[in-house]
């Protein structure tokens, strides 16, 4: 046992920092998973009938889906019948604003560091506050509103623009499009809605918390983002789940469209809970990301740093259907202990000169197993194209791996792709360079390791670009050499 | 300040250093010469904390500590400083970022707060100038696209900015134009005083032209088999190093 491995070992050991929970009164539906609990969750949600129909039908779809085998994850066999589908924290009556939300409620995220109170919103973001399966409140919708951007709750949205969710629901991602899509197409309760129109610059930042608080249930938010044509939001979103033994399902839905010349930028710091040391508990998190440039001159841009949850499925991905369009990933993929992550991107070229850039970079410690998984297809049409690809592994000790699936599909002769990988290994002699300059192991792996992760870090909102990187720091505290 | 007794040092069992000693004292400078594989490196990286070597006899005393007790860190925190040969990159880290963490860090363990950056950049701009270094190039990732010269006055600008009592200059001539040598010399001894020492390891006299030792030992098949002063090296320049060995 040498002095790497005992460091490495110090390094992996740290405890996940939000795993406390938050004891409100929830109305909780029943375990299980069948046509009753999907009309409860929609008539708690008072849904016109066409959309109770479009959630039986996603359902009777699901039922015959196979969960996905081809990732590089070991999933234990999940018993959807022993999850409850519908949690919320009891609520008086329809919430007025947020002078009405449980004060135990509002403690959770200030706990957080994100305060959902009036005089407190100095910070230039707009918030809409995810618990369990509900939005709690969304804060600066008046001022947002005066420039027409909606920007509330999935469950509102259904109430008050119907148009819209009618013609953007299941677009971008059909709902039988894979088998957690169908699920949570199914039995989604909530998420945030956000719609930008035309020639409109958002000016703030917006975002949407999710916490899981109650036990065995699952989290099943549908995010709609819409870009009407020359528009620009960004957009962020962050999650947190307490400390449990038994694994909890997470299985959200994101889906933008993009217009003409719009631009969206959507950023993810997640940080699940992903188990204890020992890989017992955690979040197993299966998404569907996926963005539409539909219009000429459009452009979606992914940002995701992925620190927690026991296992990721994820590929968020650009349909690049306007010519010209763009479409970026840039990624962070951390893993520690017996976490597992299978995740990467999809670029699909249809439209004539478009152009798609993948940064990945995974880090994997502890005895993780760490998965870049990106296809890029460009399609007959699709002339004059572009991609570029690096996907940089890093690995943390020798237990962990870290591999590289990259699929290209190239239809014509006129287009360009790179692609670029490496995997390396934290140098020796970088890490003696930080100690003989005085800075101790710990601090000398966080620094190398958010010198590697800074491209990433570079895309993200000035705040949480900070606070990814104290995030990435902690989640590998204690782990190299 | 240093003291060096009977020294003996491998490298997966291959003997490097085989009973050296060396004695330093503050406000001196020494300098090691001798021929490649000598041991001079070994001798540099042992004092600062190399993990991959193994002492098999003899001990070092720094201040009145066993030198070898302490990790590198430690020993970095207690003022010895390496200036490296080969300088190592690490990307997505500017120098700046980098310095400031290492003199923070220092600061931390002598119980002193934090520079703010202000101080910082101030102590950073004055320290700039010893080794005519410019901001650009402190922005950009630590020593990555650096030029050979480049690289060498970053050392000597990171040994300005953590003050050290013992530095140890490993073949920080080499690769070195006549005019970065000038400067790197010009920048050792600006921050040569009665209270630091400095070891500068060397093939070359040439460094010895512009930094003046007060010793100059020879450093021969792990042993150090002559020492005197400033004109040891100049004769060596001359002869080689056979009429030693002989």
């Amino acid at each position: 046992m040498n002095k790497d491995e005992k460091i490495l070992k110090n390094f992996t050991s740290k405890d996940y920092e939000h795993g406390w929970s938050t004891d409100i009164d929830v109305d909780q539906a029943p375990n299980g998973l069948n046509e009753d609990i999907i009309k409860l969750i929609s008539k708690k949600k008072n849904e016109p009938n066409w959309l109770l129909k479009w959630r039986l039908d996603a359902f009777s779809k699901f039922k015959k889906m196979k969960s996905p085998n081809w990732a590089n994850l070991k999933i234990p066999k999940i018993d959807f019948q022993k999850i409850s589908y519908y949690s919320a924290p009891k609520q008086k009556s329809k919430l007025k604003s947020l002078k009405d939300v449980d004060p135990e409620i509002l403690k959770t995220f200030e706990k957080l560091g994100i305060s959902l109170k009036e005089q407190e919103r100095l910070s230039g973001v707009a918030v809409d506050a995810v618990i369990d399966s509900v939005s709690i409140g969304t804060t600066f919708k008046e001022q947002l509103s005066e420039l027409g951007i909606i920007f509330c709750s999935f469950s509102e949205a259904v109430e008050e623009h119907p148009e819209l969710i009618k013609k953007y629901l299941g677009m971008v991602v059909p709902k039988n499009d894979n088998y957690f899509a169908a699920l949570n197409s199914a039995v989604f309760s909530d998420g945030s809605f956000c719609y930008i129109p035309k020639g409109v610059r958002c000016p703030m930042e917006l975002s949407t918390y999710f916490r899981i608080n109650a036990a065995n249930t699952g989290q099943f938010e549908r995010t709609l983002i819409i870009a009407d044509d020359n528009s620009y939001v960004s957009y962020l979103e962050g999650c947190t789940a307490p400390m449990r033994d038994e694994n909890q399902l997470h299985a959200a839905v994101v889906e933008i469209f993009a217009g003409e010349n719009a631009e969206v930028k959507y950023s993810t710091i997640q940080n699940w809970y992903p188990g204890d040391k020992n890989g017992k508990g955690g979040i197993f998190n299966f998404v569907t990301k996926r963005g539409i440039c539909y219009g000429d001159y459009s452009k979606i841009s992914w940002t995701q740093v992925e620190t927690g949850s026991a296992i990721t499925w994820k590929y968020p991905s650009c349909i690049l259907k306007g010519h010209h369009s763009k479409g970026e990933f840039y990624s962070v993929a951390v893993t520690n202990n017996y976490q597992q992550a299978d995740t990467g991107t999809k670029m699909i070229h249809i439209g004539k000169n478009t152009i798609s850039k993948i940064i990945s970079k995974g880090i994997s410690a502890g005895f993780s197993q760490n998965s870049y998984r990106g296809q890029v297809r460009v399609m007959k049409r699709a002339t004059e194209s572009r991609n570029f690809s690096q996907c940089d592994s890093l690995l943390l000790g020798n237990n962990c791996g870290a591999h590289t699936f990259p699929y290209i599909d190239v239809e014509n002769k006129s287009s360009i792709i790179e692609h670029e990988a490496t995997t390396s290994k934290i140098g020796e002699d970088q890490m003696f360079y930080c100690l003989q300059r005085g800075i101790d192991e710990e601090n000398a792996v966080a620094l190398i390791v958010n010198g590697y992760a800074k491209e990433v870090f570079n895309q993200l909102p000035m705040e949480f670009s900070v606070e990814a990187s104290k995030l990435l720091s902690l989640t590998l505290e204690g782990s190299v050499g | 300040m240093l003291e060096i007794k009977n020294l003996h040092v491998s490298v997966n069992n291959n003997k490097i250093l085989k009973g050296l000693n060396l004695s330093v004292n503050k406000g001196e400078i020494h300098a090691i010469m001798g021929p490649n594989g000598s041991g001079k490196s070994t001798l540099a990286s042992i004092i600062a904390g190399r993990k991959e070597y193994e002492v098999n006899q003899g001990s070092i005393i720094y201040s009145n500590k066993k030198l070898l007790e302490l990790s590198a860190d430690e020993r970095a925190k207690q003022g010895i400083f390496l200036a490296f040969q080969y300088p190592i990159e690490i990307p997505g880290i500017s120098t700046t970022n980098f310095i400031k963490t290492a003199v923070n860090k220092i600061r931390e363990s002598k119980g002193k707060k934090p520079l703010d950056a202000v101080s910082f950049l101030k102590v950073m701009k004055e320290k700039m100038k010893i080794v005519k270094i410019n901001q650009t190039l402190l922005s950009r990732s630590i020593n990555e696209g650096f030029s050979g010269g480049e690289k060498k006055r970053n050392e000597i600008f990171q040994m300005a900015m953590l003050n050290p009592k013992l530095a140890i200059l490993d073949e920080t001539d080499s690769g070195l134009d006549i005019d970065a040598l000038k400067i790197v010399a010009k920048g050792v001894n600006k921050l040569k005083s009665k209270n630091n020492a400095t070891i500068i390891i060397t093939h070359y006299q040439r460094l010895l032209n512009y930094i003046i030792p007060d010793y100059v030992h020879v450093l021969i098949d792990g042993k150090i088999v002559k020492s005197g002063d400033k004109n040891l090296a100049q004769e060596l320049e001359k002869k080689g190093y056979d009429w030693i060995r002989a």
